[in-house]
Formats: structure tokens, sequence, C-alpha cells
């Protein structure tokens, strides 16, 4: 049944389709769990209700409370909408060099919006949240990088999904921000398949992101969890865009530039798997579409020019 | 042929600024160990307490090493091998 007795209930039960055209034979076979479905088309409603539902359970929120958010868009979108319609304040701290689209969309969901410094990217988003957080003891961080709830979503919802729609599942392949997907649905899923390949797929940014002033300002999402994971690649702007495009004009799939990094992930591990001759069911998940990214040219021109104007921003 | 090592920002102090440089070796430490030589100092910055530090990731052709032996990740004549700082997403 499609009828839900509030827009937050309608989040999650996604749809999983097959990719006829891009998966490498009819035994190597591409699903894309299409997450833009949910109410504010990203994977982060998952999350970010969450989040809340646990602070609400915990004691934690009031009418009219602010709560406080490190966000490069998607995760403090998720909380705008949530928030506008519990009566909470929301206040996201988002690095300068994301795309125009987030910052139209927080604005219309009646958040507001801190800058943090491009250079460190999210980075510098986390330590202005944190210092923030210290100046207003009476905010409430969620804190999507540390917090549980986020896993939990995704252990909860998003792995069931996957398993009950496809059981012959191989390999599950998703992109890397807090980590929350991967840890949560990929442990799921190795419980109950444990020979289930759980793949990461982490932009690589130009330079400016990481820009750092020392080593030990870099940062690991307290959720990490190594031992869920059985690889991870790196993927520039360049293979994204050009997977983002391909997913466009072959399969008809508007998503978003970070699966595009997911996509070419999967795509070489699906062609691994056809090259040993086994059968495999990779599943890869659809972040957001790509709305939020038209302003960026990611989808028109040369594949080249529009890698170099990506330089220095957040697409992820 | 050897392997490209692409540097990052924070570590070209080291490479009198060159974001790329060649190295070789058969597996990630003999690579490290070979970078040492030309470049002092760098060494000390990747590994702390005989494991990659904490917030460096190492690629070997796009491929996380943590996830392929770790230094013990084998290294080929060809291979390009990233060094990043650890940032965040999401």
């Amino acid at each position: 049944m499609a009828r839900y007795e509030s827009l937050l209930a309608a989040v999650g039960d996604t749809p999983l389709v097959l990719l006829p055209r891009l998966s490498p034979s009819e035994h190597v076979r591409l699903w894309a769990k299409l997450e833009d479905r949910n109410p504010t088309g990203s994977i982060k409603d998952r999350a970010a209700l969450a989040m809340l539902a646990a602070a609400e359970r915990d004691g934690l929120l009031s009418p009219g409370c602010t709560i406080l958010e490190p966000t490069s868009g998607n995760t403090g979108i998720s909380l705008a909408m949530a928030c506008r319609a519990a009566g909470y304040r929301l206040v996201c701290v988002m690095p300068e060099n994301t795309s125009e689209e987030r910052r139209l969309l927080l604005r219309a969901y009646g958040a507001e919006i801190v800058f943090s410094p491009a250079a460190g990217g999210s980075n510098q988003a986390v330590a202005v949240a944190k210092q923030l957080a210290a100046e207003h003891p009476d905010w409430v961080m969620l804190y999507q990088y540390g917090n549980p709830a986020n896993v939990e979503a995704h252990y909860r919802g998003t792995g069931p999904e996957i398993l009950r729609d496809l059981p012959t599942v191989t390999h599950f392949v998703a992109g890397l921000g807090t980590t929350g997907t991967l840890v949560g649905a990929g442990r799921y899923l190795r419980e109950h398949k444990p020979d289930v390949q759980v793949i990461a797929a982490e932009p690589r940014y130009g330079e400016l992101v990481y820009g750092l002033r020392n080593l030990d300002e870099g940062f690991v999402p307290e959720l990490y969890d190594p031992d869920v994971l059985t690889g991870r690649f790196s993927v520039g702007s360049a293979d994204a865009l050009r997977q983002t495009r391909e997913l466009l004009e072959v399969e008809g799939i508007f998503a978003g530039i970070s699966t595009g990094a997911v996509l070419h992930a999967a795509l070489a591990v699906a062609e691994k798997a056809a090259g040993t001759g086994e059968p495999a069911d990779v599943a890869f998940i659809v972040a957001d579409a790509g709305w939020k990214y038209l302003s960026t040219g990611a989808y028109e021109g040369d594949l080249d020019e529009a890698a170099a104007r990506l330089e220095g921003h957040l697409w992820a | 042929m050897a392997v490209t090592v692409s540097i990052p920002t924070i570590l070209r102090t080291h490479t009198g600024g060159a974001k790329s440089v060649e190295a070789s070796g058969s597996t990630l430490a003999e690579l490290i160990d070979n970078l040492e030589h030309e470049h002092n100092g760098l060494k000390a910055r990747l590994i702390t307490n005989g494991s990659l530090h904490r917030f460096v990731n190492v690629y070997v052709n796009d491929e996380d090493v943590r996830f392929t032996g770790g230094l013990d990740a084998p290294v080929s004549d060809g291979d390009t091998v990233t060094i990043l700082p650890a940032v965040a997403g999401g």
C-alpha cells in the first residue's frame, strides 16, 4: 500500500531497479536503489529522521528548540523538512563550496546557514559546528558523523530492503561520507550473507578540499567501522561525471554526481565478476537525483571542462 | 618505468613543492623507503608505530591499501599511488 499517515512516514522502501543495458551480462547484473524517491530527494532522509526520533526519545528536544548540524547539504535539507514539521529551529553549518541549489533549498525549508571556509571542506564545517555547540550549550547537535541512529537507520531500513528485494545480492556499493549507509546496511547484509562484498566509493575532490594545516586536522567519522567493508575506492570528479552522464544516457536515470562515483566502483566490481565467470548481483545506491547540481554544468558540454568546473566543489 | 606517487599539498614541503614524484618498490613499504631516500622526512609523516598514520589514506590505482594488504600491498611499475589526508564527507 502506498498510503501514509504523514510525509515522514513515507521515508524509505525505495525502488530497486535493474539496469538492463549497463549490466555486463544476464548473469552479472547491476541494480540501482533509488534513494532520490525519499521525501526531500535523498538518502539522508533516513538518517535525519532516525536521529531526530532518537533525540526525541531521549528527551533532548522541546518545542521551539534549536538544532545544529554540520552538513554539506543533503542531511541539512532532510533535517530542515522534519524540523519545519515539528516546529524546531535549524542551524546548518555548510562549507561555502557547495552548490547554489543546496543553499536555496535549505532556505526554502526555513533553515539558517552558517558558512564554513572552503579550504578543508567538511572538516571545517565539523570544527565550526563543534565551536558553535560549545558557545550555545542549549542547542542540540545531532552530529551525523558520530550518531549511532544514523547507522541504525540503514541497519533497520536500507539493508533489509536490499536483502528482501534481491536475496541473491553478492555486492553492495555505496558512497562514503558519514559512513552511515555502508556501515549500517553493510553490517546487516554481511550478518545475513557473510560473503557479500561491501564496497565504498569515496569522492576525490580538488586540492582545496584537502587543504588542512596539518595531518592531525584529518578526520575519520566516529561511526566508521572498516571491518564491515571489503574494499574502498577513491573516485575523481572526471570519472564520477562520466558515469553520471552514462547512467542518464544509457538507462535514463538522472542522478547526482556522487552516484556517478558509486557507479564507477560498481561497474569495476561487476566487470571483475564477469571476468571470472561467477554470477553476481551488484546493488548500488543512488543517493540523490541531479536537480541540485544543474547549476554546476555537470550535465552538459565537454566532460573535461565540466570536471574542471567542479574542481574545488564538494559534489558528494 | 616507475611508480608515480601523487603528493598532497600538506606534504609537499618534503618534495620541494612537487605535486607528483616517481619511486620504485614491489610493496608500499618498499616504495615509502625508496621515497624517503629522495624526500627526507616523508616516511615519518606517513607511518607511525609501524602502520599508516590514522589520518593518511593511500590508494594504489584508486584502491585503498588498507583493504589490499596495508604496507604490504603490492605495487608495480606503471601504477599510480595517491596519498591524501583523511577528510569528512556527508
